[in-house]
């Protein structure tokens, strides 16, 4: 290569890798703050334990897993710039169209009398559909029509909605197969979110896919002239959001063993507020999963918290809010320090 | 020491002490993290002259420019304006206090006029308290005047040519009344017209008692417009002389503390075949009829005025913005070049000429930013990036180019302009080109770093990569071309060969 002799001739120092901490830290410090003043505020109003209760944990986990599995996806449409306000509805359609699948063998009456008893796959692979399907058509509105992100997935939030309304005329869907319910019981929804995170964990460290999408978030247009085709990626990230918030359409029906039309509501804003919570960037190019998890978490605890503490779910909500917007400072005030003096 | 509001009631009482030295600043220093990026500086600027200062790459010179403009504030030392002691705390108490900033990254709201630009936080109001776009626009058409600038003051920004966003930055600047102004790398992206047209208004606001601080890596510049020049390296300051007492090569030796024998290092190398060939190409309002051949080994200079066009033949050969009509063959064989990945696959590379906004991702650290056009052409197994392989050959380019950066971990965000520039270049020599596109290489980047960038492109070219170079400097491209085309208005006016060009000939196809 033409560099061989100028690497002899170099005369500045040897380029070295320097050890930075992981911005994780400050988040978990956050996190174990909140479980320490929950833990604290447990003993002077309630006279328990808020952590040392195995219940309790494995509810806050549980409950979170399906925000988890959203946020996983979230995460990466936001690292590119954009944003998904369509992950409650996709849930919502999602769950029902699952639901309607799953329902048991000889159910009089089923939605589709005819296709009672079906292998679970059915059901499942049917959930990861309408949610891939619905995630194709945002990235593909937004890579080929200009439409910005945020107009483009509310157009399809209140569509999705008015989908899983329309589905049934409003009827809730029951008498669900045993084996489906399996997949929402016991630690099987942790396990789902856990392993998502754990492969777009690794996705976005170690592979081109995962470059590309901190790439486009930094500067689109430089991007564009380094080769990557950006209306190809852009479709590929808002179809991974989609295909999850299918999985936690599905997860979530699972559960409750039903398919409800108004399933998923205000999913995607504890989604965003946990991925913006784990220090994901609103303006593109920054984020890591392993925020986001930790983001599930701290918003878990604050739920739980809240419920420990006997607090109306309406202080609840004010205080999610504050929460939401505290990060987003915090956040800039990390991007700005990381821009030095 | 007073504080800048009190300094502001002082100035306007006119009661300030007449001093000798507008700004007398002396054993400065500024830290950031892992870096000293000055130590033990000297500067004293006087009333009506300019003072030029030179230095390479993250030598220090922007950051003393930055401390002067109150955007950083020292962490040692004394700084006296007009005489008198002074802590500036933002750009807000610099600019009150007489000292404007035209920065090398122009800070211009795209969407706003030129008049709103100019006079934004201090628009003229109309008796019901609302912004008067009359006398905004009166005011503005004076400045103009003034100045012997001719825009449309109504004009939005985002639709004016780099220079002449230049000449809106340097009208602002000097509506403030200030005394220190200061311009770093004011006529980077101005043509040689429109550098005298500049120099011509620096001349009468020196003759007005204003001080100018000058950041530029052009030496013939220095020579013509500045009295004064301050050299530093390294973030030391090592020396002020009078314009008319040093030599080109006194200044080259005191910033890179060695001797440069040569400045454009050109060999002798074997021409070639015919690597790329276009053919009638056009995109519809911008270029027509744009035919021309380059062989494996040859750099072609493209010269033209700025705004001529060259940036946009560039693209268009890239696939950026595909051609409306004409073709383009490469090795013989024609070839639709619809998009960057296209002409990649057919071995381009292509470095931009605005490296903040089509180049660098700021926000990413220095390895990312050399890898990512890599990455689709190779590197990469499944979908995995390979990455151990990557980052060795990152390193390797990067200590090569000799990048000034604390780690590869770095955000590009923090490295200095020249070093930024070195960095886009690492990402497309990455990519093996056979044919590389360049738009403006060395802009903003110093003496030592261009003869290093002129050797390595020679030294590409020796290896059979076909160049297409454009550039605006003269000597660049009379130094380092073997053929010359010339645009002028978006159509190709003649080409050169080495042996007959110069610059007369240069600018004559350039301007007709």
């Amino acid at each position: 290569m033409a560099v061989d002799e100028t690497v002899a001739a170099a005369t500045t120092s040897p380029v070295k890798t320097k050890r930075r901490l992981p911005p994780e830290i400050s988040i978990l410090g956050v996190l174990i703050g909140l479980a320490l003043i929950f833990e604290v505020l447990g003993w002077i109003f309630v006279g328990k334990s808020f952590l040392m209760n195995a219940e309790r944990l494995r509810i806050i986990i549980l409950q979170m897993s399906v925000i988890g599995i959203i946020a996983v996806g979230v995460t990466q449409v936001i690292i590119t710039g954009g944003i998904d306000l369509s992950s409650g509805s996709v849930v919502g359609i999602a769950a029902m169209v699952a639901a309607s699948l799953a329902q048991e063998a000889g159910y009089a009456k089923a939605v589709y009398p005819d296709l009672t008893g079906l292998p679970i796959l059915v059901p499942v692979v049917a959930g990861l559909l309408v949610g891939l399907i619905a995630g194709i058509i945002n990235g593909s509105l937004i890579a080929y029509t200009g439409i910005p992100p945020f107009i483009a997935t509310l157009g399809m939030m209140v569509t999705a909605r008015g989908l899983a309304k329309a589905y049934t005329r409003g009827q809730p869907i029951g008498v669900l197969q045993d084996d489906y319910a399996a997949v929402g019981s016991g630690l099987t929804p942790v396990i789902i979110f856990l392993s998502v995170a754990a492969i777009f964990f690794i996705a976005l460290r170690y592979t081109r896919y995962g470059k590309f999408t901190y790439a486009i978030g930094a500067n689109v247009q430089a991007a564009r002239v380094s080769g990557i085709n950006i209306g190809r990626h852009l479709i590929k990230v808002y179809a991974i959001a989609g295909l999850l918030a299918g999985l936690a359409g599905v997860v979530t029906s699972a559960r409750v063993v039903s398919g409800q039309p108004g399933m998923g509501v205000m999913y995607e804003l504890d989604a965003i507020a946990a991925t913006v919570i784990g220090g994901t960037s609103l303006t593109g190019g920054v984020g890591r999963i392993t925020g986001t998890v930790i983001g599930v978490i701290i918003l878990g605890v604050v739920t739980s918290g809240f419920t420990f503490l006997r607090i109306d779910a309406y202080y609840q909500e004010i205080v999610k809010g504050g929460i939401i917007v505290a990060a987003v400072i915090a956040d800039q005030y990390r991007q700005r320090r990381r821009k030095k003096a | 020491m007073l504080s800048p509001s009190t300094m502001r009631i002082v100035r306007e009482s006119g009661a300030v002490p007449n001093s000798e030295y507008l700004l007398d600043v002396e054993g400065v220093r500024k830290e950031f993290p892992g870096v000293v990026a000055l130590d033990d500086v000297l500067f004293r600027l006087r009333r009506g002259s300019v003072h030029a200062l030179m230095g390479e790459n993250g030598a220090g010179k922007s950051t003393l420019m930055k401390i002067i403009a109150g955007i950083y504030t020292p962490d040692r030392g004394s700084f006296r304006l007009r005489g008198v002691d002074i802590r500036l705390e933002s750009p807000l108490d610099a600019l009150e206090n007489g000292i404007a900033m035209i920065h090398q990254e122009l800070n211009l709201m795209a969407f706003m006029t030129v008049a709103e630009n100019i006079w934004i936080r201090r628009e003229p109001r109309n008796r019901f308290g609302f912004v008067d776009h009359g006398v905004m626009r009166r005011m503005t058409a004076e400045l103009f005047q003034r100045l012997n600038i001719d825009l449309d003051p109504e004009v939005e920004v985002g639709s004016l040519s780099v220079a002449n966003r230049q000449m809106v930055e340097i009208a602002k600047a000097v509506s403030y009344d200030s005394d220190v102004l200061i311009m770093d790398e004011p006529t980077s992206a101005l043509t040689e017209r429109e550098v005298e047209h500049l120099f011509k208004i620096i001349r009468a606001l020196k003759a007005d008692g204003k001080g100018i601080v000058y950041i530029t890596h052009k030496m013939s510049e220095l020579f013509e417009i500045a009295d004064e020049v301050s050299v530093f390296r390294d973030g030391r300051y090592i020396g002020t002389h009078n314009s008319r007492d040093v030599t080109r090569d006194d200044i080259i030796r005191m910033m890179v503390g060695r001797e440069i024998t040569q400045m454009f290092p050109k060999d002798t190398v074997p021409i070639g075949d015919v690597v790329l060939a276009a053919q009638g190409l056009s995109l519809d309002g911008v270029f027509r009829d744009v035919s021309f051949e380059v062989r494996a080994g040859e750099i072609l200079g493209v010269a033209g005025l700025v705004g001529s066009g060259r940036s946009n033949v560039a693209e268009t050969l890239f696939g950026v913005t595909p051609a409306s009509s004409g073709s383009i063959s490469i090795g013989g064989k024609p070839v639709t070049i619809d998009s960057p990945g296209t002409a990649m696959a057919n071995g381009m590379a292509f470095l931009t000429e605005d490296r903040k906004e089509t180049g660098c991702f700021l926000k990413l650290e220095v390895l990312e930013n050399i890898q990512m056009a890599a990455l689709n052409k190779g590197y990469v197994k499944s979908g995995f990036v390979t990455q151990r392989v990557l980052t060795k050959d990152c390193g390797d380019l990067s200590t090569a180019l000799r990048i000034k950066t604390p780690d590869m971990q770095e955000p590009v965000l923090n490295l200095s302009g020249g070093n930024q520039q070195k960095v886009l270049i690492a990402r497309w020599l990455l990519t093996k080109p056979r044919i590389l596109i360049l738009d403006e290489p060395t802009r903003g980047i110093d003496v030592g770093a261009k003869a290093e960038i002129h050797r390595l492109i020679s030294k590409l070219a020796g290896e059979g990569v076909a160049v297409i170079m454009i550039s605006s400097e003269m000597p660049e491209i009379l130094g380092m071309s073997d053929r010359i085309m010339v645009i002028h208005e978006g159509s190709v006016t003649g080409f050169l060969d080495r042996s007959e060009a110069d610059q007369v000939k240069i600018m004559e196809l350039a301007s007709h």
